[in-house]
């Protein structure tokens, strides 16, 4: 019974408040015309961020602020990251990060991955962990929304997309900050700790010494979980008790996770006004989604392997989990962090039973459940252009989406969003499955190990940043090869679909017929899902079949 | 205009006229020798797809030459992958080279009729004195006498005469047409026959550059440029290699993790099972035939593009008269004017209408003797004096003496009457107005001063137009009905017919503004004209098809030519257009889907060595990893050839709804995509055994 | 260029807002709600001495302790983790292996598996009841106690209500439990000298 509650009680919390949010959004993010409530605060905005703020901007300027600013992110927080020895707030006086190491942190956190090549607890200032990496949990996550808003808007029709300035404003201020207030309130409610001091000493009840790492814990997890940023605070991320202490902030814990990229569809519906579109959107993911957490919870519910012939009573597989959170909790999790590339994690992914490890790497190589706050949206974008054009064909038409005819510069650039993602996947893991940079990193032997791989890489390319933590992922070759492929797996996904929506906001708007491939059906919805599964599993079998495939096949 | 309303019909959801047997013998045997020469890389460079695939062929033939060389172990194997990639690329070119050659059998009997003829090139307007050259030097402007018996040498514009001309070399209809200076029959066409009398024609076309240089090459498929979507699929394909092309070399390097080297032939063929060759062997036969399903038609497309463009016009400008009703209208009943008996009115009428030619005059005489009886007259001895209809006057009749007999528009035989003083009864106002609201057209007929009723001539609108209509409303297009009448009865006819919108008392501008009003809306416009004042309006429409008989500035303004003269051919344009997309989305669709049975067949064989575990995924229970491999590469090649029909033929277009059609396509070619090769490659992978090749 | 100076407005604004003013309020809040756990729900003994984290596992060796899941960092609250071994790894066997020799359940006796598998953090305060049970004879028999006894103490330390009340198997917070057991052996000891 429980087994079946938590997931239920997650995803039905979830759902509810992903409608009112995705109403709440639309409103913040792109207020229905000028004479609103909303124009005071668009004067402030200006004010303070100077001219540049006020105009609405053509895809590419939008492009350009955006890729300014997150440079901008990237630098500073380089900056902190290897200075922090000299900042304030280090009452553990922790010493600067390596540079690739702080290049390869700084390019995970600029790029909304959040892969950690560190610990937390053992790596960084409160300093660094507030102004640097909590920083950009907020910013980065603005940034996906503002550009899934600035989408949303060129496919209502709008050539210029908004400014990109002002949506990130919005996007911090209106929409992040709330959120993560509440959110951080109730996790100090339920017992996270929230303090600036340093660590405590205690003496055991066995006399040893125990030093106990903490620090402002609650506002970082919020923001961590609400923006799909998924860094944990410690090194084992939510599976620390004082990143998720109880049962219940697991619970919102999840909730959170979900939540923005499940607004966000309904917000993209409200922009564009094709509500029911997005409704079909929403019901590709979900179903996508039921299907993993049910295949996860179920996969994860048999013991492991590993206590075969051993005198243990039969369980569901407990290592690397908690018990504090109930049975299906770490499935559901895991499933739910991978599909919306959150990447925090409340059970160690490389203890997971070999079949439900596919689970999580497949949301990652799909990355369009949900996905990240935003950018989910717009990498679903891409599946949804490729389906429209072959299925728009298959009725006879020039394939059109959302009233635009989609032709050749369209599909190029599709095509390049298309291929950067498994090129990023596929590639690395050759070359380190390969050589010894990967093979001399492994925790695992066999198929376990090439999984590790993948999984490493998949994390990266999908900006989703868990992992199989065992890989000895702190070398140069890891932090650099993941630094690179985060970055580009940022914003290749962003501006690729962004010049679509510019080229096809350019175009005349065709009118709707009884000849015309509707994109509101339950058949779209359909032949969206074979699309995403088909070319999933086309770019990924081989990876599915030499890793977790084998290894499970390999239990006898 | 006439045309026949049923045969039109069945041709669309048909293939059109005659269906000739998809190949002969004649046509292949040629086709496999020019597959043979397709080889050549530099052009099979246009097709990205196929181009890797013979990349790929000619490498694995090098690792096979090596090992035969060396004489290492499996260069049976090697030597019987690389046959079928080379196999694999000729059907491909086989596929092309066949949709040629049926294109080029059909030109081949045009080309009989651009036998060089010698022209009668007028050297003196004045004195029609002519000199004669070979038709290849004449120029655009020249004049040429063409009598009766003689060969029409190049396209044109008659200036003077009337003839007769035989047009079957292009058009297949054995029954002459009348051809003769100014109005909308001027235009001929190089290579067509005078029949009796003679013709003086202004050459309009360069040599090379006729109507039938044109078509042939169009048929021929010789200046096949890519369609817009077909670039667009190119380009979608080339990235489905790329994307294959990375799976492929990827997994060299992880092979190694497992201390698995993968040999260069399996890699390859693994590469060319999973890049998306069917399609790619396809598509340019798909286009092609597209063309040829077209001209099969008798509508000649100046461009693919044009072709393309008909499968997405969702608007339909039709002429109302020759389209939606029959080209005459009838006279159906006499309605008197008060205290007018009505055979009084009737043989008024048929007075009237004795010398009036027309078909509705004639209706009116025949009318008149069905109701009343009443004959026809010897109206010489009557002295009787015949006042033809005019532009100006607008009314016809006859005078007998003193008394004056008109008929026409009510406006105008209004103006008649009063102008001798007579009076307009409210009830012939009441009358022409009832005529006019239920679509017909209103003839009111007057003795002198007084008026003596109206006639009512009926537009019979044809039969099964109505259901043409649904079926064109159910496929996503709204019909418009062009007329000269008013609106009022322009509605009436409308409703009738079935249409969804009409413009009543169009004139060429107004014609013009329409489409340039729907275009702006975002519409594709597709209409149909012969006449040199349509050639605006058809220059603008998106998709427009000109009549043969019509003039040369219609046919020029066109970018399709109907052969057969018959409006509605359009419908049939349309599904052509869609039939080619339709079949490229769903070759496409199976090309993918085909290739995760593929995966099942060689991943496990390849690493079945280092990791025999997989030997769960070998779900085909395929015999050895060799025989595994092997079949893929059969059935992948093997599957181009047996779908070249469906290429040839197209996908049935089916005028339902677009998400019907989707689910048809989905069903046949993606789920029997994913199946098929499952069967394919087992039955394969037995015979195989059977034979003791594995 | 301009580009530049609005982005460096930009973070000004949202380093005030984000890493300023909201952790700021946070900490507020937490002061006020929270004073106790928002230091880490410390637990200290009569004495005021921390002895350790409602929240973390310690390290316990000794018979007369309820002894928490095995830790992949032996317990270090200062650098965390899992052991990430994968089931199929022939370590996480021989680890098992290793535990249940240590826990030596008796002849026929299922080892419950929470006490055979490592936690993601190597932190988890928990055990399931049963992997109580199956320790009761031996700590009730270092510290001199019935088992009656012992037990009593453990039913009185269950944890995790909500799972509980779902329909879940019941936690025992370990160090609380051991806390509880030393307190009830010193009023035994300070009532029997």
């Amino acid at each position: 019974m429980l087994e079946v509650i938590i997931p239920a009680l997650i995803i039905a919390t979830s759902i509810a408040l992903a409608w009112p949010l995705g109403r709440y959004m639309r409103w913040a993010m792109d207020p229905a015309g000028p004479g609103t409530g909303r124009l005071s605060f668009e004067r402030v905005a200006v004010g303070v961020l100077g001219p540049k703020a006020e105009h609405t901007q053509h895809w590419k300027r939008y492009c350009l602020s955006m890729l300014s600013f997150n440079l901008l992110m990237f630098v500073f927080v380089y900056l902190v990251l290897t200075t922090q020895q000299w900042l304030p707030l280090n009452p553990e006086n922790k010493g600067p990060l390596e540079p690739s190491l702080a290049f390869n942190t700084a390019a995970s956190f600029t790029s909304n991955t959040n892969l950690q090549h560190y610990s937390g607890e053992v790596s960084l200032s409160y300093f660094s962990q507030l102004f640097a990496l909590m920083w950009l949990q907020f910013v980065s996550a603005a940034t996906g929304i503002a550009a899934v808003t600035a989408l949303s808007r060129g496919l209502a029709g709008h050539a210029q997309l908004g400014n990109f300035y002002q949506d990130l404003t919005r996007a911090t201020t209106l929409v992040l900050l709330p959120l993560a207030t509440i959110w951080a309130v109730l996790m100090v409610l339920l017992g996270m700790p929230m303090t600036l001091e340093g660590a405590a000493v205690a003496t055991t009840l066995e006399g040893a010494t125990q030093t106990i790492a903490r620090g402002p814990v609650a506002a970082f997890v919020a923001i961590k979980q609400l923006g799909t940023n998924g860094g944990g605070f410690f090194g084992p991320n939510s599976t620390h008790p004082f990143e998720n202490p109880t049962f219940w902030t697991n619970v919102l814990s999840n909730v959170a996770i979900l939540l923005i990229p499940m607004a966000t569809v309904w917000m993209f519906g409200r922009i564009t006004h094709r509500l029911r579109h997005a409704g079909v959107l929403f019901g590709v993911m979900l179903t996508l989604y039921l299907c993993f957490v049910a295949c996860a919870s179920l996969l994860e519910s048999q013991p492991t392997a590993a206590f075969d012939g051993l005198p243990v009573a039969s369980a569901m597989n407990l290592e690397g989990k908690e018990l504090r959170f109930g049975p299906t909790a770490g499935a559901t999790w895991a499933v739910s962090t991978t599909a919306t590339s959150n990447g925090s994690v409340n059970a160690m992914h490389d203890s997971l039973n070999p079949l439900t490890g596919l689970l999580p790497m497949a949301g990652m190589w799909l990355n369009v459940v949900f996905g990240g706050v935003g950018v989910g949206l717009i990498n679903l974008l891409i599946f949804v252009i490729t389906a429209v054009f072959l299925a728009g064909m298959m009725v006879g038409r020039t394939p059109e989406y959302l009233t635009r005819k989609v032709e050749t510069k369209e599909m190029k650039l599709a095509l390049i969003a298309l291929l950067a993602h498994p090129l990023f996947i596929l590639g690395g893991t050759a070359v380190f499955a390969a050589t010894p940079w990967g093979t001399e990193t492994l925790n695992n032997p066999g198929s376990h190990g090439l999984s590790e791989i993948i999984y490493e890489f998949s994390s990266a390319a999908a900006n989703n940043g868990s992992g199989f933590e065992g890989l000895g992922d702190n070398t140069v070759p890891w932090n650099v090869s993941t630094g690179l492929i985060m970055l580009l797996g940022r914003f290749i996904p962003i501006i690729a679909p962004l010049a679509i929506v510019g080229s096809l906001a350019a175009k005349r708007a065709t009118p709707e017929t009884a000849g015309t491939f509707r994109t509101d059906t339950l058949l779209f919805g359909v032949v969206l899902m074979g699309a995403v599964l088909i070319v999933g599993a086309l770019l990924f079998l081989p990876l599915a079949m030499l890793g977790p495939i084998a290894e499970q096949l390999s239990i006898r | 205009m006439q045309l026949d309303v049923s045969t039109s019909a069945s041709a669309a959801g048909k293939p059109f006229r005659k269906e000739r047997s998809l190949f002969t013998a004649r046509m292949l045997v040629p086709a496999m020798g020019q597959a043979v020469r397709m080889f050549d890389p530099w052009s099979m460079a246009r097709n990205p797809v196929m181009f890797i695939a013979e990349l790929g062929a000619a490498l694995t033939t090098l690792v096979t030459v090596s090992a035969i060389a060396t004489g290492s172990d499996g260069s049976g194997y090697f030597l019987a992958i690389s046959v079928w990639l080379w196999l694999t690329v000729w059907f491909a070119n086989f596929a092309e080279a066949v949709a040629e050659a049926r294109g080029r059998a059909q030109a081949a009997s045009l080309r009989k009729a651009r036998q060089d003829v010698t022209a009668h090139r007028v050297v003196d307007q004045a004195t029609l004195q002519v000199e004669d050259v070979p038709a290849s030097q004449l120029t655009n402007g020249n004049l040429v006498r063409v009598s009766a018996g003689e060969t029409i040498p190049a396209d044109g514009e008659v200036i003077e005469g009337v003839a007769s001309v035989d047009e079957s070399a292009i058009t297949g209809e054995s029954a002459p047409v009348i051809r003769e200076s100014g109005g909308d029959r001027s235009a001929v066409t190089g290579g067509t026959r005078v029949l009796s009398d003679h013709l003086v024609i202004r050459v309009t076309a360069k040599p090379g550059e006729s109507f039938l240089d044109r078509m042939i090459a169009m048929i021929e498929g010789a200046e096949r440029q890519k369609t817009p979507n077909e670039v667009a699929l190119t380009i979608v394909l080339a990235g489905f290699t790329l994307i294959f092309l990375m799976v492929c070399t990827t997994l060299y390097p992880i092979a190694r993790y497992f201390d698995v080297t993968i040999d260069v032939p399996t890699l390859v063929a693994l590469l060319v099972c999973l890049i998306p060759t069917t399609i790619g062997a396809l598509l340019a036969a798909i286009g092609i035939a597209g063309m040829a399903r077209l001209s099969q038609a008798n509508v000649m497309a100046m461009s693919g593009r044009a072709v393309e463009a008909a499968g997405d016009v969702d608007v339909l400008l039709l002429d109302k008269t020759g389209t939606i009703t029959l080209g005459n209208r009838q006279a159906t009943e006499f309605r008197p004017a008060p205290g007018v008996e009505e055979r009084q009115l009737a043989d008024a009428a048929q007075l009237a209408s004795l010398a009036d030619e027309t078909p509705e005059g004639r209706s009116i005489v025949v009318l008149a003797k069905e109701q009343f009886n009443i004959r026809g007259r010897k109206l010489e001895e009557q002295q009787a004096e015949f006042v033809n209809f005019t532009a100006r006057t607008r009314m016809s009749g006859v005078n007998l003496g003193e008394q004056q007999i008109r008929k026409g528009a009510a406006d105008v035989v209004r103006r008649f009457v009063e102008e001798q003083r007579g009076e307009f009864p409210n009830q012939v106002v009441h009358d022409v107005d009832t005529i006019a609201r239920a679509g017909g057209t209103p003839l009111v007929v007057a003795e002198n001063a007084r008026v003596l009723g109206t006639i009512y001539l009926k537009d019979i609108v044809k039969g099964g137009i109505k259901e043409r209509f649904i079926e064109l409303r159910r496929m996503g297009i709204k019909t418009v009905m062009i007329t000269g009448d008013n609106p009022k009865t322009a509605a009436a006819i409308a409703a009738e017919a079935g249409v969804d919108d009409f413009l009543a008392e169009a004139t060429p501008e107004a014609k013009l503004e329409l489409i340039r009003q729907y275009q702006r809306e975002g519409h594709l416009v597709a209409m149909t004209g012969d006449g040199t004042n349509d050639a605006p309006a058809l220059a603008q429409a998106d998709v427009a098809v000109a009549m043969n008989t019509g003039t040369q500035a219609a046919k020029e303004a066109g970018n399709m030519v109907d052969l057969d003269s018959n409006p509605t051919k359009l419908i049939d344009v349309v599904s052509v257009g869609k039939q080619m997309l339709m079949t490229r989305g769903a070759l496409t669709t199976f090309s993918v889907a085909n290739d995760v049975a593929k995966y099942f067949a060689i991943i496990p064989a390849i690493f079945m060595v280092a990791l025999p575990q997989l030997e769960v995924l070998n779900i085909m229970h395929l015999a050895t990893p060799h025989s595994a491999i092997l079949s893929a590469v059969i059935f992948n090649a093997v599957v181009i050839p047996c779908l070249i029909p469906v290429a040839i033929r197209g996908v049935r277009y089916r005028a339902v709804g677009a998400d019907a059609l989707l689910r048809r396509n989905l069903l046949i070619y993606g789920l029997g995509g994913l199946i098929i090769p499952f069967v394919g490659i087992k039955l394969i992978d037995l015979v195989l055994v059977g034979v003791g090749l594995a | 260029m301009r580009d530049v100076i609005t982005s460096m407005r930009l973070f000004v604004l949202t380093i005030l807002v984000c890493s300023v003013a909201y952790p700021v309020a946070i900490l507020g809040f937490a002061e006020l709600m929270a004073p106790q756990s928002r230091q880490g729900s410390l637990l200290r003994d009569s004495a005021g001495t921390v002895v350790g984290s409602r929240l973390l596992a310690q390290s316990f060796t000794q018979p007369r302790y309820f002894w928490p899941r095995p830790s992949a960092v032996d317990y270090n609250a200062s650098a965390t983790g899992g052991s990430n071994l994968s089931p199929t790894n022939p370590v996480l066997a021989e680890r098992a292996r290793q535990s249940i020799e240590r826990l030596s359940p008796g002849a026929g006796e299922l080892v419950p598996a929470d006490l055979v598998s490592a936690s993601g953090s190597g932190m988890d305060p928990h055990i399931t009841l049963a992997a109580a049970i199956l320790q009761l004879p031996r700590v009730a028999a270092a510290r001199n106690l019935s088992q009656q006894q012992v037990e009593s103490v453990v039913r009185g330390h269950t944890d995790a209500p909500t799972i509980v009340s779902l329909g879940g198997e019941p936690l025992v917070n370990v160090l609380e439990l051991n806390l509880a057991l030393d307190q009830l052996t010193q009023q035994s000891a300070d009532n029997n000298p």
